[in-house]
């Protein structure tokens, strides 16, 4: 079967701004730190490629192409911005470095990969925490404003702002391209995987996968974790962040019945669930262990892990879980895993134990607004038998919630308690 | 800062529903409120007749004209309102999104202009 050759262009345009978007940026803007510049040399340069290769062909090293026509518009828009002296020093910059790459990029075939350099910055304490993960999808990946702007429920006109502000910021504060120092690391990267999961947590809500924006982002995430692990590999929390997001995404297809209706885990089929995926999180979070520096992914993974089990053999593990979930408590203190671990008390010990359990969980006013915790205490509620209080944490729950088959769940739920 | 969610749903929507999921909507909508009441953030609310008891008045070169019908005849059409007090547009926008009419229809969210 043969495509006509602009068809083939485009492709090769998608798969190399696919596979190789972040990698140019973030060697284009490795000595300017001018991230902005980088994406509009590169943008150019994209567009230039469908011109061009329709009619030309595809070459034979598309990322040495794009590189060297992308540093020439680099160059060119440096030289049209600025005069002077500021100017010739950001010339000699830009031509020493980027000349050198480029000849070596069309002899090798290969840029040197600046990526995680590129997700540290973008994750940078100095950067506003909200923004980091936005910033990353956008720099790193090559998602537009607008799609981010929707999965993050933000106003295109405002993301788009706050994500100029950002790359200011790293230019503007000096913010490095280089990857942390020893002593530094750990924590630098908890805000890197940080921003890596609340991508993904955006894209998870989309469980039916009818939003591609959304399903996009949970790929997306799990190819930025991939990265991070491919290029860290001995980082324990990194290996535990891809377990955790590879076990959430083998259940997918498990999420929502035929009928489009939400199924909670504990009513899966688990011949739904994507085996290879789960083996996949398995092995993953069986190197992190090994690796013997135990954190919160781990842990969750490990969670996931564990009901997995239970499911797929039907044995009871809620020793197992009650246990991880001490193990998690002692670390985040969030409210929403001190409910869960009740509701795992409540699976081991009874429901008497759980309502003790729950005595000791604050009640904090920045949740009067968080779903999770108003659906988890509903249902823990409800099996300590308060019925009332249950009620009226479902329609707390029911009234947070933005998923109509979610919403439609949690009602079935709140119209079968006893009155 | 306040700011009106507008409702723009398709009218024709409400009738084809079965009673039960009739009922389950108003539950859902029942719920949002409550949570907006909660958080502290409801001001005001109300949900509006069908379209076709609109009457529309313009008075122009002197003349008064009523008609008959809604502004814009399209088949999505004013439902309702919710009157919210955010923090910022992102809050409005999260509430927004957490609206039923959201997943059957469209939200607006336009800010309010405040009198001093």
């Amino acid at each position: 079967m043969s495509f006509p050759e602009g068809d083939e262009a485009r492709r090769t345009a998608d798969a190399v701004a696919r596979r190789s978007y972040g990698k140019l940026v973030a060697f284009l803007a490795a000595r300017t730190r001018d991230v902005a510049s980088a994406e509009d040399a590169l943008a150019e340069a994209f567009a230039s490629a469908l011109v061009d290769w329709p009619a030309n062909g595809c070459p034979k090293n598309p990322e040495g192409w794009l590189l060297t026509v992308a540093r020439r518009k680099l160059i060119d828009s440096v030289r049209r911005r600025q005069t002077g002296e500021a100017a010739s020093t950001q010339l000699e910059i830009l031509a020493e470095g980027l000349e050198d790459a480029a000849a070596q990029a069309e002899r090798d075939m290969q840029i040197p990969d600046k990526r995680l350099a590129l997700l540290f910055a973008c994750a940078h304490p100095a950067i506003e925490a909200g923004i980091r993960a936005p910033l990353m999808l956008q720099v790193v990946l090559g998602l537009d404003g607008e799609t981010i702007a929707s999965a993050f429920l933000v106003s295109p006109a405002a993301m788009r702002k706050r994500l100029s502000r950002a790359k200011e910021k790293i230019q503007q504060a000096g913010i490095p391209f280089s990857i942390p120092e020893r002593e530094e690391l750990p924590h630098r990267l908890d805000t890197v995987l940080d921003a890596i999961y609340a991508a993904f947590a955006e894209g998870w809500t989309d469980a039916s996968g009818t939003d591609a924006n959304r399903r996009n982002l949970t790929s997306e995430a799990l190819f930025l974790a991939r990265l991070v692990v491919e290029l860290l590999p001995q980082e324990a929390e990194a290996l535990g962040l891809l377990a955790l997001m590879l076990h959430a995404e083998a259940r997918r297809a498990a999420r929502r019945s035929a009928a489009g209706e939400y199924v909670p885990l504990a009513e899966q089929d688990p011949t739904l669930w994507n085996a290879q995926m789960i083996d996949e999180a398995e092995s993953v979070l069986y190197r992190a262990s090994a690796l013997g520096a135990i954190g919160r992914y781990q842990l969750e993974a490990a969670l996931q892990s564990a009901h997995v089990y239970r499911r797929r053999t039907g044995q009871n593990n809620w020793a197992e879980v009650v246990q991880f979930y001490d193990a998690l408590s002692a670390l985040t203190d969030s409210p929403v895993v001190a409910i869960n671990r009740a509701l795992a008390i409540a699976e081991l010990h009874g429901a008497e134990a759980a309502a003790e359990a729950m005595k000791d969980i604050a009640t904090d006013d920045r949740l009067t607004e968080y779903q999770p915790y108003w659906a988890a205490r509903a249902e823990l509620l409800s099996k300590t038998g308060a019925y009332d209080e249950a009620r009226q944490a479902y329609e707390m729950a029911i009234g947070l919630e933005r998923e109509p088959t979610v919403r439609a769940f949690l009602q079935k739920r709140q119209g079968a308690l006893p009155r | 800062m306040q700011y009106l969610l507008v409702l723009h749903v398709n009218e024709s929507g409400w009738g084809q529903m079965t009673p039960e999921q009739q009922q389950q909507g108003l539950a859902a909508y029942l719920a949002y409120g409550e949570a907006l009441r909660k958080a502290g953030a409801f001001v005001g609310s109300n949900r509006l007749k069908p379209s076709a008891n609109s009457t529309t008045v313009r008075v122009a070169n002197g003349k008064t004209q009523v008609l008959d019908g809604p502004y814009v005849d399209s088949k999505e059409q004013v439902g309702g309102y919710y009157l919210i007090d955010a923090p910022d547009l992102d809050a409005a926008i999260t509430w927004a999104s957490r609206c039923p009419a959201a997943s059957h229809g469209v939200v607006e969210v336009r800010p309010v202009w405040q009198m001093q």
